[in-house]
């Protein structure tokens, strides 16, 4: 199945705005960061494990352990600073 | 009226007509609230030139629509209303403006500042700060956490809970 990333700030900065990625039935957040981390580079650096970083599913805040269904949308981002 | 509840936007807000519009015609208002955060021109005794803010379209509305049904569940007010600027900001320039109606002045301030907590630390924006030694992303702040959890809400923003 396929779903769509989205990027921001630090991380849309050194990986450009987003990306179609193809995932395995079953994928969570978590399973889709760290095949997107082991391509390595620049995607090891902005979203490997030693970076704190948070994820929405279809732009809903969701913990890691989240699963996905074809056609989501998923955020990657470090913590928010608005206000 | 019933203006939109959240409106994020490069434009400023003018204080007075926002307010006018969130109590217009209901004579149960007894109580504003209304805090306004703004550029100032130093963060951590660095000179700031400017801030940029970037933020997550369509997340950004949605979940501060679902701040204010909160705020609405938890406190008895009458309306609310957020504004956040986005782009690239000067100090002194507004940034984010919440304001609340009550009919008394206690739900009013407590709802106002249960929402700011809630915006700092759940709402996806990212402030880029410029200054004399170049250009860096502002750390969150564990302080903005812990002011959630006073709400008895788990944060996980700067200082994430348990990893997943």
């Amino acid at each position: 199945m396929k779903v769509a990333v989205r990027y921001f700030a630090s991380v849309r900065e050194a990986l450009g705005p987003g990306e179609e990625v193809g995932v395995d039935a079953g994928a969570s957040i978590a399973s889709l960061r760290d095949a997107l981390a082991a391509r390595g580079g620049r995607h090891a650096e902005a979203l490997g494990r030693d970076r704190v970083l948070r994820s929405a599913r279809n732009r809903v805040l969701s913990a890691e352990d989240t699963r996905l269904e074809d056609g989501d949308e998923v955020g990657f981002f470090p913590p928010v600073t608005g206000g | 009226m019933t203006a939109a509840r959240v409106s994020i936007r490069h434009e400023d807000f003018d204080l007075a007509d926002e307010v006018a519009a969130l109590r217009a015609g209901d004579g149960g208002v007894g109580a504003v609230a209304v805090f306004v955060g703004t550029v100032r021109d130093r963060n951590d005794g660095t000179k700031v030139k400017t801030l940029e803010l970037e933020h997550y379209p369509g997340m950004t509305e949605a979940a501060i629509e679902s701040m204010i049904d909160a705020a609405m569940r938890r406190f008895d007010i009458r309306a609310a209303r957020v504004v956040h600027r986005i782009g690239v900001l000067a100090p002194t320039a507004q940034i984010v403006l919440v304001a609340v109606t009550s009919a008394h002045r206690h739900e009013a301030f407590q709802a106002c500042e249960f929402l700011m907590d809630y915006l700092k630390t759940q709402a996806p924006f990212w402030k880029k700060e410029a200054g004399p030694s170049g250009v860096h992303w502002v750390d969150a702040r564990v302080a903005d956490d812990a002011a959630l959890a006073r709400w008895g809400i788990d944060s996980g923003n700067a200082a994430p809970s348990a990893a997943a």
